[in-house]
């Protein structure tokens, strides 16, 4: 028991462990509207969009998280309405417009932290580190955990018919593009919020590994919210665990780890993995055989 | 036979200014199978989106009358093409049916006794029961086709918009969707379905729409489902967007020379 209790006499280790659970669960939650809305390339554009408001908010404000927190919020909602508006006044369709704008904005984002007085470096914002979050990022976590989720299980059905079926939905009255601005927002306050903890590129794996391990698995929309919280949470203390034990940096360990059980899930599902469905197929092929064999 | 009326008056709907639709004035009287039949383009689609509330209407008005359900007040049940569905999406055919209950319900309230014994008899009314617990990726096409029938059922929907719901299909499973269009008719409620076989009309339906841009005609069977008519639906090209004496330079027609 010793290597489960040990890593807890740090204090840095139990924050750490605090925010991936947050984190984890909060991430892995939202990540089964990404996969099923999806918006994971969506995801990935805006990620990447955050660096300039960081840059300007780290100019204006130094490291304070709230300063960073706030940047990013802005040049994420500047990229995502940008996109919008792009692709409705000219021929682009929505994908093309918010690659442009983020590419754009990355660029300017890497010039702008130049100017920047306190030194943030793009490894820092691409990796994050967990080890050192403090009390207020992980008040920002707490916050936008409640709040996201909160905001997602009041609006449970209303989204899963928007979800499911836009169209239908709105002829029964539901608001589809709010809840679709809600869907984004949310998105981007769970990115921002693991920002300083697991950076974006993991902050994204957190946002869509979960779920879409537990889509080939099984077959319930429940299912892929609350297990894609639940595994994205197990997954990033696993991970947490195991960069502590084998001294390997943390984020990358909790990806690794949630890729390793998405890459398990893929090639054993009893249902729809890649090997129970060749399996099935000689199965059905050498029965029928044998029926025709036994007719004549 | 029942007495209420779908009326639609001067009904005109546009894309990018090119009306699909043109003037369309017309009742429909509730309690009977119709086909909405014309050419690929013929706005038929349109048609059933801008009943179904879907699409901006530029003239006209769409009213359901003698019947307490307002038209727009969730009365009509739309459903769309099989390849407009995303069949991967991980949902029972329980709970797709568990979806037409959400305007009863509103957003928050959760669901009652009434709306389950509303879901099982929409599922017995379409003879889904045995299949409740199906994910909808593991039915057949005509089973999934009478999945959203159920749905609409739940929903209590008085008018049914069925986009092209017999492509697709083989002799079995069109053999049972058309028994469940006709006890929906039956029950007094109006189906309106676009189709584009022409041999099966007879069959499946007892009232056309020819439609081709304009409406060419509407009513029974026998006296609508001619074979001047057809023509007239099908052969010339009674409305579109582009004059066809002068047509703007880089269309189609450019090019071909």
């Amino acid at each position: 028991m010793t290597w489960l209790i040990e890593p807890l006499q740090f204090e840095f280790m139990q924050r750490a462990l605090l925010a991936s659970v947050l984190i984890g669960f909060t991430n892995g939650f939202i990540s089964g509207y990404i996969v099923l809305r999806r918006l994971a390339l969506l995801t990935d554009a805006l990620s990447h969009s955050l660096l300039p408001g960081l840059a300007v908010g780290a100019i204006f404000f130094g490291l304070a998280p709230l300063g960073l927190f706030f940047g990013g919020l802005v040049a994420a909602v500047f990229v995502a309405l940008g996109g919008m508006v792009v692709a409705r006044s000219s021929r682009l369709k929505d994908e093309t417009a918010i690659s442009i704008l983020y590419v754009i904005s990355f660029a300017l984002g890497i010039i702008l932290l130049k100017y920047s007085r306190s030194r943030v470096d793009l490894g820092h914002f691409l990796f994050g580190n967990i080890l050192g979050v403090s009390d207020s990022d992980l008040w920002i976590s707490y916050l936008t955990s409640f709040l996201g989720i909160t905001l997602l299980i009041a609006n449970h059905r209303p989204l899963l018919l928007a979800i499911f079926e836009p169209n239908v939905a709105r002829s029964l009255g539901v608001r589809v593009s709010l809840l679709n601005y809600m869907l984004l927002g949310i998105m981007v306050l769970a990115m921002i919020a693991s920002l300083q903890a697991v950076g974006v590129v993991l902050s994204l794996a957190l946002l869509i590994l979960p779920s879409a391990t537990i889509y080939v698995v099984c077959d319930s929309y429940d299912g892929m919210l609350w297990g894609g919280g639940v595994l994205g949470a197990t997954g990033s203390v696993i991970g947490l665990y195991v960069s502590y034990w084998m001294d390997l940096p943390s984020g990358p360990s909790i990806v690794l780890v949630l890729g390793a059980v998405f890459l398990a899930a893929y090639l054993f599902s009893p249902r729809y993995g890649v090997f129970s469905r060749v399996f099935k197929t000689r199965h059905r092929h050498e029965e029928s055989l044998r029926r025709w064999e036994h007719k004549h | 036979m029942s007495e209420h009326q779908l009326q639609i008056r001067d009904l005109t709907v546009s894309y990018d200014r090119i009306p699909a639709v043109h003037h369309v004035d017309m009742t429909l009287r509730c309690g009977h199978r119709v086909g909405l039949i014309g050419p690929n383009g013929a706005g038929k689609s349109t048609l059933l989106k801008a009943v179904a509330g879907l699409v901006p209407l530029e003239t006209g008005s769409i009213r359901l009358v003698g019947h307490e359900s307002a038209c727009h007040d969730h009365g009509t049940a739309y459903l769309p093409q099989r390849s407009a569905v995303d069949w991967d999406f991980p949902i029972t055919v329980r709970g797709l049916v568990e979806l037409g209950r959400y305007p009863a319900l509103g957003a928050f309230k959760r669901y009652s006794e009434a709306d389950a014994r509303a879901v099982d008899e929409a599922l017995e009314a379409l003879q889904l029961t045995e299949l409740a617990e199906r994910q909808i990726n593991a039915l057949s096409g005509g089973q999934q086709q009478r999945a959203f029938l159920a749905r609409a059922w739940a929903q209590n929907a008085h008018i049914y918009l069925l986009d092209e719901p017999f492509t697709g299909l083989d002799k079995v499973a069109q053999a049972d969707l058309r028994r469940s269009i006709r006890a929906l008719a039956d029950a007094g409620k109006l189906v309106i379905c676009s189709h584009h076989d022409l041999h099966t009309v007879p069959d499946l339906f007892d009232e056309v729409i020819l439609i081709n841009g304009e409406l060419v005609a509407y009513g029974p069977l026998a006296g609508v489902f001619t074979p001047a008519s057809i023509d007239k639906t099908y052969g010339t090209r009674i409305f579109s967007g582009h004059p066809p004496h002068h047509p703007p330079e880089g269309t189609d027609d450019d090019l071909a020379h």
